[in-house]
């Protein structure tokens, strides 16, 4: 390794780091490292289900969502990304399965039409008329979002990289972080198998790792493992536009731009830790849901199924922001399942942060403190 | 982007599946993409109905040589389940069990 210092070390070379490492070269951070132990793009990014929505049940997480739509929205123009990284806006219905949920429901979509988040609140029929397959047996109403979408997480995270490297960010793969050394709560360097970085700064964008790396600096950072497991099919011809999801089956399902179907489930029980090994149950109880809701999709045929890894906080929300008392050690993790979604302006309001001191989008209830203070942020709207 | 010399034999299809030529490879390589599940993940060579099972070892050759390893070091990704492609009502019938 030539280098021997830099001004900060983004620690984790997933979207969330990617993106970081990008805005802070971008705001004129000439000296930045992204460290990552395998390739871009290798861990939870790579593994994720790829939608993009806004619609959400707290106000940060609808502007959040809106913010990195519009980011989305001009992506390929904004990193010059010449393969593109396949931004369709094809929606998201979400389906309610009782008064309660539909009630919720209600709530949220008069709190993201207050954001200027466009939502339509459909009858069950009404949701038929955008996926016609739809079984509407225990279905009480649906609510549809048109510029929600998916991206390709893969070209988004080489897309950012790739910018950060051409405004002088340097990113070093295969390469893992062994210690951060700090003294009297100030930063010294990061230490790597590959040799030590002297800095004052890291972001730990370390997905469910980030509790190992946040001990590294002697912080205790509530931040866990949990499996999640996803399945992909053959591909066929245009048949499904939205993302369709079900809190009640705790299921998603979408149709990629490729053809093939992409889904996944929650499976109940499912133990902290670092397990990517996928399972038979899943993919049993996956069947048998998407036949319950999509019934003619038991007529493809699954090609692969894979699993990765959520990095859950105590509220399911993400922890971003300086970590006390270790000076200039910032989080960005804790994203419980909704990180690529939210990454363009996660690394945006990082970098503002670190650069200016303060980001353009107030995220200081997101800080780790909260869990400290009892302030958790509970998101009622969560999948999978 | 970064382009190698052309080559006679880069129209040559690597990935049946996916429709990748191994001239695409051969620029994949050149960017900096030094493993196969790069290259996978950026070109999905290896992504189809076959899941790789031709294209992986083509593409671990050409690996090979642009970074002048032998090929048995060239790290090749996990085969991820089913083995063969299979119809979910199938599968939601639980025939795994028997």
């Amino acid at each position: 390794m030539n280098r021997k210092s830099a001004d900060i070390v983004v620690i984790g070379g997933g979207v969330v780091g990617c993106a970081t490492a990008f805005e802070l070269a971008r705001l004129g951070c000439r000296n930045v490292v992204l460290v990552e132990r395998n390739t871009i793009a290798s861990g939870s990014t790579g593994r994720c289900g790829a939608g993009v929505r806004q619609q959400f049940g707290t106000e940060l997480n609808c502007v959040l969502a809106r913010e990195a739509v519009r980011i989305f929205e001009h992506m390929d123009e904004y990193l010059d990304y010449e393969p593109g990284v396949e931004f369709r806006q094809s929606g998201y219905l979400m389906l309610a399965y009782s008064d309660q949920q539909w009630e919720q429901f209600q709530r949220n979509v008069e709190l993201e039409r207050s954001l200027e988040i466009d939502v339509d609140m459909l009858t069950a029929e009404g949701a038929r008329e955008i996926v016609p397959f739809l079984n509407l047996e225990g279905m009480v109403g649906a609510t549809f979002c048109q510029t929600d979408g998916h991206a390709n997480p893969f070209h988004t995270a080489f897309a950012y990289a790739q910018a950060a490297k051409r405004l002088g960010a340097e990113i070093l793969t295969h390469t893992s972080v062994v210690d951060i050394e700090v003294e009297n709560n100030k930063i010294q360097a990061v230490v790597t198998d590959k040799g030590r970085i002297a800095t004052s700064a890291v972001v730990n964008c370390a997905g469910a790792y980030s509790a190992k790396i946040a001990a590294m600096a002697g912080i205790d950072l509530p931040v866990w493992g949990e499996r999640h497991q996803i399945l992909i099919t053959e591909p066929v011809e245009a048949m499904m536009g939205p993302m369709v999801i079900s809190f009640h089956h705790d299921f998603y399902c979408q149709q990629t731009p490729h053809g093939s179907f992409i889904m996944g489930i929650g499976m109940p029980g499912e133990p902290r830790g670092f397990n990517i090994r996928s399972s038979v149950d899943f993919l049993e109880g996956m069947a048998r849901t998407v036949m319950k809701i999509l019934p003619p999709l038991g007529n493809l045929r699954v090609v692969r199924q894979w699993a990765g890894l959520y990095d859950m906080s105590p509220d399911a929300q993400p922890i971003l922001g300086e970590c006390p008392p270790v000076e200039r050690f910032y989080n960005a993790n804790g994203f419980s399942g909704h990180g690529f979604m939210v990454s363009p302006i996660v690394g945006r309001a990082m970098a503002e942060l670190i650069m200016l001191g303060k980001p353009s989008i107030d995220i200081s209830k997101l800080d780790a403190g909260r869990f400290e203070r009892g302030e958790l942020v509970f998101e009622p709207a969560v999948v999978g | 982007m970064t382009e190698g010399p052309e080559r006679h034999d880069d129209d040559v299809i690597v990935c049946r599946c996916e429709d990748v030529t191994l001239g695409e490879i051969r620029r994949l390589i050149s960017e900096g993409y030094h493993t196969i599940d790069e290259i996978k993940r950026i070109s999905r060579a290896g992504m189809g109905q076959c899941q790789g099972r031709t294209c992986r070892h083509l593409i671990a050759r050409e690996l090979a040589r642009a970074l002048g390893v032998p090929q048995e070091e060239v790290e090749m990704p996990m085969f991820r389940p089913p083995t063969r492609p299979v119809l979910i009502s199938t599968i939601a019938r639980g025939e795994g069990d028997e």
